[in-house]
C-alpha cells in the first residue's frame, strides 16, 4: 500500500493508491497517469521526488519500481509535459533550495536547448562503470571511465606515496602511486567511484608496480578515452560483497549513508557495448582533399547532453544533467557553472557521498 | 584481458633474434669530462687522462685507447707509469692507491685494475701523516716513494704494496743529517716533490713546501742539502744530473747546482720571467737540454698577478724565442715528449702536450713558430655547445674526398708532424663504411666529424655565420697583440663556450650524401640550402620570408628578431656554401627540416606552421599555419614563459648536481664545510619532498599549448589520391596529434625552371590520442620503408615497389600505427606508453645483418624512450623484438641528444663533451681493439727508442703477415688522409 500524489500541469493535484509491493509494469503506471489525468494524448514525462527530495525520472521499470519503494508512505509524482521538460530539472540538489541561484545565473539560451527522450535505455551513454567485480578481491575496485564525447575534463591528480603490503615476511612498506586530488565537476569526481588517497594498482590492466609517478601518468593519458584503473579504495567501507550480488538492488552496504556501490555489477553493465567501445578508440580522424583546415569536428553529435550515472543509494538511475554544449558560449558558461557548483559545495570530497541538500524543497517547482 | 596476453615465442624468430641484434656500449668519443689527472709513459708511448669521476683513459697511436673506472667514482688525483712496464699507479682524492696493468686477453690487450691501497699511519696518528701528496715510481720498478702531508716518505714494495718501513725517510732523519739554523721541524713539512736522479738510482731529490731540497742518497742516507726561501712548487733535473731547477710560488724558478763537495751551494741564477711585479706561482716546470745548447725551460704558470693573473698560460724559453701559451681553460697538466733513450746526449724534446679542463693541445717544439698538431681524437666535441647532430652512413667516396679536402684547406695553420703519442697498435677490423656525424653548435657551425671508426676525428668546420650580420665584428681578431706586447701571450685551442648571438644556434641539419645539397637550420627561424664547392666563391645568396602566420591576425611574435642578412655577394670559402637563405615569419626556433635533393625542394617547420621552397627555382611553393588560436604560449615566443620554465629546470639540474657532488665525501680542509653544505642540500631535499609532487591526469585536447609545432616533415612518393597513380608527397606531423599531407606536382626535369611546383592538401589525419607525432614513414608494396631522394638513381637501393599497396606508418609519442594507403584507415597498431608508460624520444629505421649469413638483412624501427631505454620494433608488423636499458632516465640531455645511424649503431651524450657510441646490431660494431706491447727491454733497463715509424714497423712485426699486410694497408690510407688533412 501506498499513495501517490501527482503535481500537475498548471498545478492539479491527484492523490491515488498503488501496492507498494507489487506496483506492476511502468507501462501500466504510465497508462494509469494519463488515464487519471485525462491526459491520453499528450506525451508527458513523469518525476518523482525521492528521498533526498532529488528530482527524478521515472522512465522506465526500474526506476519505477525504485520509486514507488522509496514512498513512504507518500510518493510525490511530477508530471511535465514532454516538451516542457526541463532536464536540468533532474539530478542531485534539483529539488533543494540552491537551485535557485543555479538558475538565476543560467542564460536564457542555455535553457532553450534541444529536448531529449531519456526514456529509452539506449540514449544513455555509460560514464562510469565498476567492472570485474567477479574477479577482482573485495577490497579492490576496477572503475571505467569513458572519456568520449563528454566535455568533462578526467580531473584528477596522483601523486607517489607509501602503501603498506602484506608479504610473506610480514608486513611491508612499498612505494604506490595514490590520488591525490579531484578536480571538482570533473568525470573522476561525478563518478564518485573514485577518491582520494585510493592508491592506483593497474592502469588498463597494467600493473603500476615498479612504475614511476611520471609513468603512470603518461599511461594513464595514453588511455584517457577510455580509462580502467583499478584502486584500493581508502574507504573500504563502501566495497562490494560478494555474497549479496544476487539480492538485486537492495544489496547491502555496511555504511547505509553512503552505500553507493552495492548494485550487481550486471545493472551496472546493461548499458556497455564493448565492441562500440573498441571502435571509438581509433577514430582518429581522416580528413580527405584539400579543404582548408577546420577545427576538428566533434566526435559524438549523438546526445548533446552527457549524462554520468551513478550507482546511488536507494536509487538506480540518477541523472545529472551536465550543462554542456557544442558551441563554445556553452562552453564557457559550462565552466562556470563547473566553478559555481564547486563553490556551492562545502566539501567536495564527500559530495557524492553524502547527498548533498537534504529534502529541502525548492521554490521553482513549488509554484508550479 | 585477451589483449593483454603475450603472444608465444618463435623459437625460429628468436634464433634469428639473436643472430641479429646486439646491445653493446662500444667507445666514447670527445673529451673526456672534468679531466683532474694526466700521465704519460715514454716506454710505451701512452697517455693516461684520470678524471672527477674516477675514470682512467689511455690513449695512444689512433685508435690504441683503454678505459678503466675505479669503483670509488673519486677524483683521480695523480697517474704515474711504472717505468719500463705496462703498469700504471694512480692516486685518488681519497687516498687511496691503485694499481693497473694491461694485460692481454684473447689477442687484445685490457686494462685492469690489480690491487688497491690506502696508507695507514700509526694509530691515533693525524689524518694529515699519511695524506698523499707525491709518488716517485722508482726506476727499479720494485719501490715506490710516498710523500706526504707530514713529510714523511715512505716506501711501497711493487707490485704488492706492502710498506717497507724500515726505510721509511722521516723529517727527523732528515733533520738529523742537516745541521743549519733556520731549519726545524717545519722546514720538512709536507713533500711537493720526489725526483730520481737521473743518472743515478740511488738518489732521490725531497722538495719540502717550505723551500728545503734535500738530496737524498739512499744506500748511505747521505744529504746534500739547498735551502730556497721561497715556498717551492715543484722540481725539475737537467738530464746529467748536473743541475736542477726549483720553481716557486712567487713566480720565480732557481737553478741549482749539483756538486758533492759544496755543502752550501748558491743558487747559480735565480728570475721571475714575468716580474718584477708581483707574480702567481709557477706550479711546474720542465729544462730540456738541446743539440744547440740552448735548453727549453717550459713552465705553468708565473703571470703577473694584477694584470695576467686569471690567464691559464704555459711558457716556453728557448734562447731569445719566448711564447706564453694562453689556453681557453684551466691547466690540468702537461708534458714534454723528448729523447728517452739514456743514451742521446740531449733531450732533445718535440712536443709539449698540455691537457686543459676542456681540450688536449699538443704544440709542435720542432717545427719554427711552434704550431699547434691537430689531434686525431680527444676532439673537444663542445667548443660550442652542441645543439643537434645528424648522422649520415655510408658516405660516397666522392663526397669524402671532397669534403677532406674543404677540410684541409682550414687546417693550414696546424703543424704536419705526426701524432706523437703512437704507442700500441691498432687491431681492431677497418671500420665498415665511411660514416660522417654532423654537430650543429650554438655559435652557428656545423662540424663534420669522421664516425666511421673509434677515433672521432674533425674533418671540416662549416660556419653559416658570414650571411649573417652580427654584432661581433669579423674584424675583431683575437691576435691583435703585437710584436712587443708583454708578456707574449698567444692563444691556443678551440674551446669557445660563448656565443655571440644566441639565434645563429643550429637546430636541424640534413645532408644528402649522393648530390652534397646540405640543409641547416637555425634558432631564429633561418633555413640555409648549400652546395659543396671545392674552391671558394663570392656570390649572392638568394634571400626569401616564409610568413607562416599569413592569414592568422592580430598575432605579436614577443621573441628574438630575425637575423638581419648581409648585403651584396659574400665570400665563402671552399666547402659548403649556401646559395638560398629562408627566413621563417615569425622568426621562431626550426623544429624539423627535410630536403628532397631529387625534386629540389626543402620543407621546414617551427611552432607555427610549416613551408616548402623550390630551390631551383628559388620560390617558395607554399606555407601552412598549424597554430591553433588559442595557443598564446607559441605565438609570444621563447622570451616569456618558456625561458623561465627553462630557467627553474636549470636551477633544478644545479641543485641536484650540487647535492651530488657534495654527498661525495671528500677530505682535506674544505671538508667540513662540504660535509656542513651536504647535510644542508639533503635538508632542503627533506623539506622539498614534504610537499608531495603531484601530476595532474587529463586527456590531452586542441587547446593544449605548442599543438601546432610541426616535430616532423617527410617526402614521398606514394600513393596519395587513388591507387592507380603515385605522386610526389610532402608530409608533416604536429605536436597535436595531426598529420597532415600534401600532394606535389614537380616539373618534369626538362620543364623544372619553366613550370612551377604545385601542391595541394590531400589528407589531414587527426590522432584521437592526440600525442605528438615524431616521425612519418611510407613502406612500398613489399612493406620495405621508401628509399632516400636519389638512392635508387645511385643504384644503391633496388626501386620501391609501386605494385603492392603503400602502408604509411605513423609514430607519435605513445603509438606505432600502420595506416592503409590511398584511403587512410587504420590497419595495425602498438600502444607503447598505453602498455608501459614510457614515450618515444627518438625513432629511426634501421638496417640489421646477421652475423651468420651475409645475404640475410630486415629493417626495423630503432627506438629511443623516455625513460633511456632502446626498443627495437619490426616492420611492418609492430612487434617488439628485444629491448635494452641504456641512458640513465634522469639524463635528460643524454636521451635528447641521441642519434641513431641507418645501420643500427647510435650516439648520445654522456656529458657536454662525450660522445657514447652503442650498438644494436651484431654486424656493425666499431669498438676499439688494440694490443700494447712490451717494447724491447735492454741490460741497462731502457729502451732503445727509435723514431716513430721505425717503432710502428718493429711493433708490426709482432703479427701475422696477413695481418701485417692488413695493417700496412690501413696505414697507407691513414697517412693519405692525414697528407690532405695537414
Amino acid at each position: 500500500m501506498g499513495g501517490s500524489k501527482s503535481l500537475f500541469f498548471g498545478a492539479e493535484f491527484r492523490r491515488f493508491s498503488l501496492d507498494r509491493y507489487k506496483p506492476g509494469k511502468f507501462e501500466d503506471f504510465y497508462k494509469l497517469i494519463l488515464h487519471i489525468h485525462h491526459i491520453a494524448n499528450l506525451e508527458v514525462m513523469i518525476g518523482y521526488a525521492d528521498v533526498h527530495g532529488d528530482l527524478l525520472p521515472i522512465n522506465n521499470d526500474d526506476n519505477f519500481f525504485k520509486a514507488v519503494s522509496s514512498a513512504h508512505p507518500l510518493l510525490r509524482v511530477f508530471i511535465q509535459r514532454q516538451d516542457e521538460v526541463d532536464y536540468s530539472n533532474f539530478g542531485t540538489n534539483t529539488l533543494s533550495r540552491k537551485k535557485k541561484a543555479l538558475v538565476t545565473l543560467r542564460n536564457d539560451n542555455l535553457r532553450r536547448r534541444p529536448h531529449i527522450n531519456i526514456s529509452m535505455p539506449h540514449d544513455f551513454r555509460p560514464v562510469s562503470s565498476i567492472i570485474d567485480v567477479d574477479i577482482l578481491p573485495e577490497t579492490h575496485r576496477r572503475v571505467r571511465l569513458y572519456r568520449h564525447g563528454c566535455e568533462k575534463p578526467l580531473g584528477f591528480y596522483i601523486r607517489d606515496g607509501t602503501s603498506v603490503r602484506v608479504t610473506p615476511h610480514g608486513l611491508e612498506k612499498v612505494p604506490g602511486i595514490f590520488i591525490s586530488r579531484m578536480v571538482p565537476g570533473g568525470l573522476a569526481e561525478s563518478t564518485g567511484l573514485l577518491a582520494v588517497n585510493d592508491e592506483v594498482l593497474e592502469v588498463n590492466g597494467i600493473e603500476v608496480a615498479g612504475k614511476t609517478l611520471d609513468q603512470v601518468t603518461d599511461m594513464m593519458i595514453a588511455n584517457s578515452h577510455n580509462l580502467i584503473i583499478t584502486v584500493k579504495p581508502a574507504n573500504q567501507r563502501n566495497n562490494i560483497i560478494r555474497s549479496s550480488r544476487m539480492s538485486g538492488s537492495s544489496g547491502q552496504s555496511t555504511d547505509s549513508t553512503a552505500s553507493h556501490h552495492s548494485l550487481p555489477t550486471s545493472h551496472v553493465l546493461q548499458n556497455f557495448h564493448p565492441d562500440e567501445m573498441e571502435s571509438d578508440e581509433e577514430a582518429d580522424i581522416v580528413i580527405e582533399g584539400g579543404l582548408e583546415p577546420q577545427h576538428i569536428p566533434k566526435l559524438h553529435s549523438i546526445t548533446s547532453s552527457s549524462l554520468s550515472r551513478i550507482n546511488g543509494s536507494s536509487l538506480s538511475h540518477r541523472l545529472q544533467r551536465d550543462l554542456v554544449l557544442n558551441n563554445n558560449s556553452g562552453r564557457e558558461s559550462n565552466g562556470n557553472i563547473h566553478k559555481l557548483l564547486s563553490s556551492l559545495k562545502t566539501d567536495p570530497r564527500h559530495s557524492l557521498v553524502i547527498p548533498r541538500g537534504g529534502i529541502e524543497e525548492d521554490g521553482t517547482v513549488i509554484t508550479l | 584481458m585477451r589483449r593483454f596476453l603475450r603472444p608465444g615465442h618463435d623459437p625460429v624468430r628468436e634464433r634469428l633474434k639473436r643472430d641479429l641484434f646486439q646491445f653493446n656500449k662500444t667507445v666514447e668519443h670527445g673529451f673526456p669530462h672534468q679531466p683532474s689527472a694526466l700521465g704519460y709513459s715514454p716506454f710505451l708511448r701512452l697517455m693516461a687522462i684520470g678524471t672527477r669521476s674516477g675514470a682512467i683513459k689511455l690513449y695512444g697511436a689512433p685508435g690504441v685507447e683503454f678505459m678503466g673506472l675505479h669503483e670509488e667514482n673519486n677524483t683521480v688525483m695523480q697517474i704515474h707509469f711504472i717505468p719500463d712496464q705496462c703498469q700504471l699507479v694512480t692516486l685518488l682524492d681519497d687516498n687511496s692507491l691503485h694499481l693497473w696493468s694491461l694485460k692481454q686477453h684473447g689477442g687484445a690487450s685490457e686494462l685492469r685494475e690489480e690491487h688497491r691501497f690506502t696508507l695507514k699511519g700509526p694509530p691515533g696518528s693525524p689524518p694529515s701523516a699519511t695524506q698523499v701528496t707525491a709518488v716517485l715510481p722508482h726506476s727499479s720498478r720494485e719501490v715506490l716513494y710516498l710523500g706526504t702531508e707530514s713529510g714523511s716518505i715512505f716506501v711501497l714494495e711493487l707490485p704488492s704494496f706492502r710498506v717497507l718501513e724500515d726505510r721509511t725517510i722521516s723529517p727527523e732523519a732528515v733533520l738529523q743529517r742537516i745541521s743549519e739554523d733556520n731549519c726545524n721541524r717545519r722546514s720538512c713539512e709536507l713533500v711537493e716533490a720526489l725526483r730520481e736522479h737521473p743518472k743515478n738510482p740511488d738518489q732521490i731529490l725531497i722538495g719540502y713546501s717550505r723551500g728545503l731540497i734535500v738530496l737524498w742518497d739512499l744506500q748511505n742516507n747521505k744529504s746534500f742539502v739547498w735551502l730556497s726561501f721561497q715556498q717551492l712548487e715543484n722540481l725539475y733535473w737537467q738530464r746529467d744530473g748536473s743541475k736542477f731547477i726549483s720553481c716557486h710560488y712567487d713566480g720565480s724558478y732557481t737553478q741549482w747546482p749539483v756538486s758533492s763537495d759544496n755543502r752550501q751551494p748558491e743558487p747559480l741564477e735565480n728570475t721571475v720571467p714575468y716580474g718584477p711585479f708581483p707574480c702567481k706561482a709557477i706550479s711546474k716546470i720542465y729544462w730540456q737540454t738541446t743539440k744547440n745548447g740552448l735548453p727549453y725551460i717550459i713552465f705553468q704558470g708565473g703571470m703577473p698577478r694584477a694584470s695576467y693573473g686569471d690567464r691559464h698560460s704555459i711558457s716556453v724559453i728557448h734562447g731569445s724565442q719566448q711564447t706564453a701559451f694562453d689556453f681557453t681553460s684551466r691547466v690540468i697538466d702537461f708534458f714534454i715528449i723528448f729523447s728517452s733513450d739514456p743514451a742521446a746526449e740531449f733531450d732533445d724534446p718535440s712536443a709539449l702536450v698540455v691537457l686543459a679542463e676542456e681540450e688536449l693541445v699538443v704544440i709542435d717544439l720542432k717545427s719554427a713558430g711552434w704550431p699547434a698538431v691537430h689531434p686525431p681524437y680527444l676532439a673537444s666535441l663542445h667548443c660550442s655547445a652542441i645543439t643537434c647532430s645528424h648522422h649520415v652512413s655510408n658516405i660516397p667516396l666522392k663526397l669524402w674526398e671532397r669534403i677532406i679536402s674543404a677540410g684541409s684547406k682550414q687546417n693550414i695553420h696546424y703543424s704536419s708532424m705526426p701524432w706523437p703519442i703512437d704507442g700500441g697498435t691498432n687491431i681492431a677490423p677497418d671500420p665498415p663504411q665511411r660514416d660522417l656525424l654532423l654537430t650543429g653548435h650554438e655559435d652557428g657551425t656545423v662540424r663534420f666529424w669522421d664516425a666511421s671508426g673509434v677515433c672521432l676525428h674533425l674533418l671540416y668546420k662549416l660556419s653559416t655565420v658570414r650571411v649573417f650580420l652580427t654584432d661581433a665584428d669579423p674584424n675583431d681578431n683575437m691576435n691583435t697583440l703585437g710584436e712587443d706586447e708583454w708578456p707574449p701571450l698567444r692563444k691556443v685551442g678551440t674551446f669557445d663556450p660563448y656565443s655571440d648571438d644566441p639565434r645563429l644556434g643550429i637546430q636541424k641539419i640534413y645532408l644528402c650524401k649522393y648530390s652534397g645539397y646540405l640543409a641547416v637550420a637555425g634558432t631564429a627561424g633561418q633555413v640555409l640550402v648549400m652546395e659543396l664547392n671545392d674552391e671558394d666563391a663570392e656570390h649572392v645568396v638568394d634571400h626569401a620570408e616564409a610568413d607562416l602566420l599569413q592569414d592568422q591576425e592580430g598575432y605579436r611574435w614577443k621573441g628574438h628578431e630575425k637575423l638581419k642578412t648581409r648585403d651584396g655577394p659574400v665570400r665563402f670559402e671552399a666547402g659548403f656554401q649556401p646559395f638560398v637563405l629562408v627566413q621563417c615569419q615569425p622568426p621562431a626556433v626550426v623544429t624539423s627540416l627535410a630536403l628532397h635533393s631529387e625534386w629540389k625542394l626543402v620543407a621546414f617547420g617551427t611552432s607555427h606552421g610549416f613551408g616548402l621552397f623550390d630551390h631551383q627555382q628559388k620560390r617558395l611553393v607554399f606555407v601552412k599555419c598549424t597554430l591553433h588560436p588559442s595557443d598564446q604560449l607559441a605565438l609570444e615566443g621563447p622570451l616569456s614563459r618558456v625561458k623561465s620554465l627553462k630557467k627553474s629546470l636549470r636551477q633544478s639540474f644545479r641543485r641536484i648536481r650540487r647535492s651530488r657532488v657534495s654527498s661525495r665525501k671528500r677530505r682535506g680542509p674544505a671538508g667540513a664545510v662540504q660535509e656542513a653544505n651536504a647535510k644542508f642540500d639533503q635538508d632542503a631535499l627533506q623539506e622539498m619532498e614534504l610537499a608531495p609532487v603531484q601530476r595532474k591526469i587529463e586527456a590531452r585536447s586542441a587547446e593544449d599549448s605548442f599543438t601546432g609545432f610541426v616535430r616532423t616533415l617527410y617526402f614521398a612518393d606514394t600513393f596519395l589520391r587513388d591507387s592507380s597513380r603515385h605522386c610526389p608527397s610532402l608530409w608533416a606531423g604536429t605536436n597535436g596529434g595531426t598529420v597532415y599531407a600534401f600532394c606535389l606536382r614537380v616539373p618534369p626535369a626538362e620543364r623544372r625552371m619553366d613550370e612551377p611546383v604545385r601542391a595541394e592538401q590531400a589528407k589531414e589525419i587527426q590522432l584521437m590520442h592526440r600525442a605528438p607525432v615524431v616521425g612519418i614513414l611510407v613502406l612500398d608494396g613489399r612493406s620495405t620503408p621508401l628509399p632516400e631522394p636519389l638512392e635508387v638513381a645511385h643504384d644503391l637501393s633496388k626501386s620501391p615497389d609501386m605494385q603492392g599497396s603503400h602502408q604509411l606508418l605513423v609514430v607519435s609519442e605513445e603509438q606505432f600505427k600502420v595506416f592503409t594507403l590511398p584511403k587512410v584507415s587504420s590497419k595495425l597498431k602498438l600502444k607503447l606508453t598505453a602498455l608501459e608508460g614510457c614515450r618515444v624520444r627518438k625513432v629511426t629505421v634501421a638496417n640489421f645483418g646477421s652475423c651468420k649469413t651475409d645475404d640475410y638483412s630486415e629493417n626495423d624501427l630503432a627506438v629511443l624512450t623516455n625513460l633511456g631505454d632502446i626498443q627495437i620494433i619490426s616492420l611492418p608488423f609492430l612487434k617488439l623484438q628485444i629491448r635494452y636499458p641504456c641512458i640513465r632516465k634522469e639524463d635528460v640531455s643524454g636521451i635528447a641528444s641521441c642519434v641513431f645511424t641507418k645501420y643500427g649503431q647510435g650516439f648520445y651524450l654522456i656529458s657536454p663533451s662525450e660522445f657514447e657510441r652503442f650498438s644494436l646490431s651484431t654486424k656493425w660494431l666499431v669498438e676499439p681493439r688494440c694490443i700494447v706491447e712490451m717494447p724491447e727491454v735492454t741490460s741497462n733497463n731502457h729502451v732503445h727508442n727509435k723514431s716513430g715509424t721505425e717503432n710502428a714497423a718493429r711493433k708490426s712485426s709482432f703479427f701475422s703477415s696477413s695481418l701485417l699486410e692488413r695493417k700496412s694497408g690501413r696505414l697507407m690510407e691513414h697517412a693519405l688522409l692525414n697528407d690532405e688533412s695537414e
